[in-house]
């Protein structure tokens, strides 16, 4: 690679492959060289910015231009105006949703959606070439490594990430330094140390946002616990739906081995490593710790009790530590700069940043990592930029299926392990799901019931049984039929299933439902009692209706499917709630809002 | 397998490749080339080029090129402006190519701007 005068950085991150970033790499790549820029000008493959809404994401710098939601039709223009003459491409330039400012003039780190992050796990994602072991490097990549083997011993590498603070961040929060110390007092002669990139709640892609953009951040870290541990053998277990981070791991592996970074006698100091990738079927139940390794081994992905512990007897029978994706790439930076670092950053209980996947109903929908004891309502007014088209807020989903949703009066909750199951919920690994006033509460606990009726292994009685019998009430009572005594029944089964279930799975499945019954009972209530749907969201609970607002322009009639809709022209229509397919389809169509839902 | 002392060679050659990226803006030489219409015609670009070419050569980190438009002074083209941090702007003129290793070696390396070659001397003679 050679000296360039401007980098262009284009995503390459899922989110961006999909809405076509690879497309506009040929392209910009071959309009560089019809403009014969091809020696001053180099166009560079990142991982993900974090700002996925607005993407594919075009960054060019030297002077650090951010363009958005950049189409093909687009790259020429960039490429004769800004690349060539100098002179940005304005009306490509990113538009903040909140104060519609244009941020032409301003860095990217004075965008709000990134002014309140700290990136610590996310610090190289959007910054270098994830497929280029010499860019991780340069960023100071595998200098941890280098200063654990060569100037620490395993002791002090333990010792510093206890002092850390850091704790698990695929949810559980378990002191990492701990886990450590327990895998490595376990004596056998042969170790293990695992990656969970098995992400399977709905709405999270942190683990998957990592891999793509930054995999040695992931690869050095494990060298340093197999290191501290005293293991030589490391498993990233990752799902096989993740297939750039599958592949991008896999050239980061092959990279490393070939620098030495990976495999026999690493920096001649005596120790190896070595690392294998093992890829997931898609099963929930897959994220749970013994699941995962039974998975691994090649036997059925279902979880165990515990005790014996990893630590104790994990993989092949042979002690086992276990870390999340997140929790690993805090790790290299933990060690580089000290424990004192990290723990001056976050709460009292809870120290460091924490990524979350921005999702639902939210203008800046993607990725973001903030320090821990932000308020819920920073991360979703000042960087998530709020609820799109004016709608009210009503609750955020954190946790995935194992967590809660939070209603706005506990907006003001500090982000950390603690207060969020105080307020309860939990940190889970990171999902973060918006809802507005058209979301129905109850229908996003059936929604999840739904994922868990569905990921449930089956092998204990009360999360196979159990949570079927939830799911059947909570669909009785959207399809308003639910009786009196239901939210009761309710109650019962997610007691007996959390005190009786196996694994953490089953253990959790029930906290959608109790999260919002504790916080939104009057809309159960007035799905039962009164048959109504106070989001008019729920099909059987709801009529369409067209009020006097309504020309009489016959737009709605033309467009319904089951000719419901009635009426002369220019007077007011009317529709048959018998024949109405409550499709939503008249109400899109009209111009006057004259339809409405009750 | 690469030694520490390999490893270490490829972090400083490859921040130097990348550090356009970095936005430490403050530490940053930075070598500005006049590239409109009328600087390309009298040859900015081969300029250009030569400045990357040493700086790549010099494995310095920290140096950016980049490119401006037209200043006004059309008849000095091609004109490059060099940045050091903390130190006044020096704007050269006339710049060929065989000129850039010296401006590189003396000015942005050692810190002593090539008199003979500024915009003072130009006007001067």
């Amino acid at each position: 690679m050679d000296i360039y005068r401007a980098h262009v950085l284009v995503c390459g991150g899922t989110g961006c492959s999909s809405s076509g970033s690879a497309t506009l790499i040929e392209l910009f790549e071959q309009k560089i060289e019809e403009y014969g820029l091809s020696k001053e000008v180099k166009v560079i493959r990142t991982g993900c910015f974090g700002l996925c809404e607005a993407g594919p994401v075009v960054i060019v710098y030297p002077d650090g231009t951010f363009y958005s939601r950049v189409k093909p039709e687009n790259v020429e223009e960039i490429v004769s105006e800004h690349l060539l003459k100098g002179r940005k491409v304005e009306h490509l330039v990113y538009t903040d949703h909140a104060t519609k400012e244009q941020n032409s003039e301003k860095a990217l780190e004075d965008i709000n959606f990134y002014k309140h992050q700290h990136r610590i796990a996310l610090r190289n994602c959007g910054v270098i070439d994830p497929e280029n072991i010499d860019e991780y490097l340069a960023m100071d990549g595998y200098r941890a490594l280098e200063k654990a083997l060569t100037t620490m011993t395993r002791e002090q590498v333990i010792d510093e990430v206890l002092k850390s603070g850091l704790r698990g961040r695929g949810g559980a929060g378990f002191p990492t330094g701990m886990k450590w110390k327990f895998a490595y007092n376990s004596v056998n002669d042969q170790k293990y140390v695992a990656c969970n990139a098995d992400e399977g709640d709905p709405g999270a892609f942190m683990d998957r946002s990592i891999l793509e953009g930054d995999p040695h951040a992931v690869i050095e870290a494990m060298a340093i616990a197999g290191y501290a541990i005293g293991a030589s053998e490391g498993y990233i277990y990752v799902r096989a739906e993740y297939p750039i981070a599958v592949k991008r791991l896999r050239v980061a592996i092959k990279q490393a081995e070939e620098y030495g970074l990976l495999g026999d006698n690493i920096f001649e100091t005596g120790f190896n490593f070595h690392l294998f990738i093992r890829l997931g079927a898609g099963a929930f139940v897959c994220g749970e710790e013994t699941a995962l390794m039974h998975s691994i081994e090649g036997k059925r992905g279902e979880p165990t009790t515990r005790p014996p512990f990893p630590a104790v007897k994990g993989l092949f029978e042979k002690p086992t530590m276990l870390n999340n994706v997140e929790t690993y790439a805090n790790v290299a930076q933990i060690i580089l700069h000290g424990a004192d670092w990290y723990n001056a950053i976050g709460t009292e209980k809870s120290k460091g940043t924490k990524v979350f996947a921005l999702g639902g109903k939210i203008n800046n929908t993607g990725l973001v990592e903030v320090p821990m004891g932000t308020t819920l309502r920073t991360v979703i007014y000042d960087v998530g930029g709020g609820c799109p088209n004016g709608k009210k807020f009503k609750a955020v989903q954190t946790g995935g299926p194992s967590g809660g949703c939070l209603p706005e009066s506990l907006l003001d909750t500090p982000v950390d392990y603690e207060n969020l199951i105080a307020a309860g919920s939990m940190m889970g690994s990171g999902g973060m799901i918006v809802m507005d006033e058209d979301n129905c509460m109850v229908d996003i606990a059936r929604f999840y019931m739904d994922f868990i009726v569905d990921e449930s292994c089956g092998k204990c009685t009360p999360c196979r049984v159990g949570t079927k019998r939830m799911l059947e009430i909570l669909q009785r009572i959207v399809d308003g039929k639910g009786e009196e005594g239901d939210i009761e029944k309710l109650e019962d089964l997610a007691k007996t299933i959390k005190n009786t279930a196996l694994c953490g799975l089953g253990q959790t499945a029930a906290n959608p439902v109790l999260s919002t019954l504790r916080f939104f009972r009057d809309e159960y209530e007035a799905h039962i009692k009164e048959k109504r749907c106070p989001a008019h969201h729920c099909k059987n609970l709801l009529q369409y209706k067209i009020t006097d607002k309504c020309k009489g322009c016959t737009a709605c009639a033309r467009v319904c499917p089951a000719g419901a809709i009635t009426g002369e022209i220019k007077q007011q229509h009317s529709i048959d709630p018998k024949k109405c397919l409550k499709c939503g389809a008249c109400m899109e169509k009209c111009r006057f809002g004259a339809i409405i839902k009750e | 397998m690469k030694s520490l002392a390999e490893l270490e060679a490829i972090r400083k050659a490859t921040l130097s490749r990348i550090n356009v990226r970095t936005e430490e803006k403050g530490e940053t030489t930075r070598v500005v080339i006049g590239m409109a219409t009328c600087g390309i015609a009298a040859g900015a670009r081969p300029v250009m080029l030569a400045f990357m070419d040493e700086i790549q050569k010099r494995q310095l980190a920290h140096v950016t090129v980049s490119q401006t438009g037209c200043v006004g002074m059309c008849r000095l083209e091609p004109m490059v402006d060099v940045i050091v941090p903390g130190q006044e702007k020096i704007t050269y003129v006339h710049v060929k190519p065989d000129m850039v290793p010296r401006i590189v070696a003396e000015h942005i390396v050692n810190g002593r701007p090539v008199q003979e070659y500024t915009i003072g001397a130009a006007e001067n003679a």
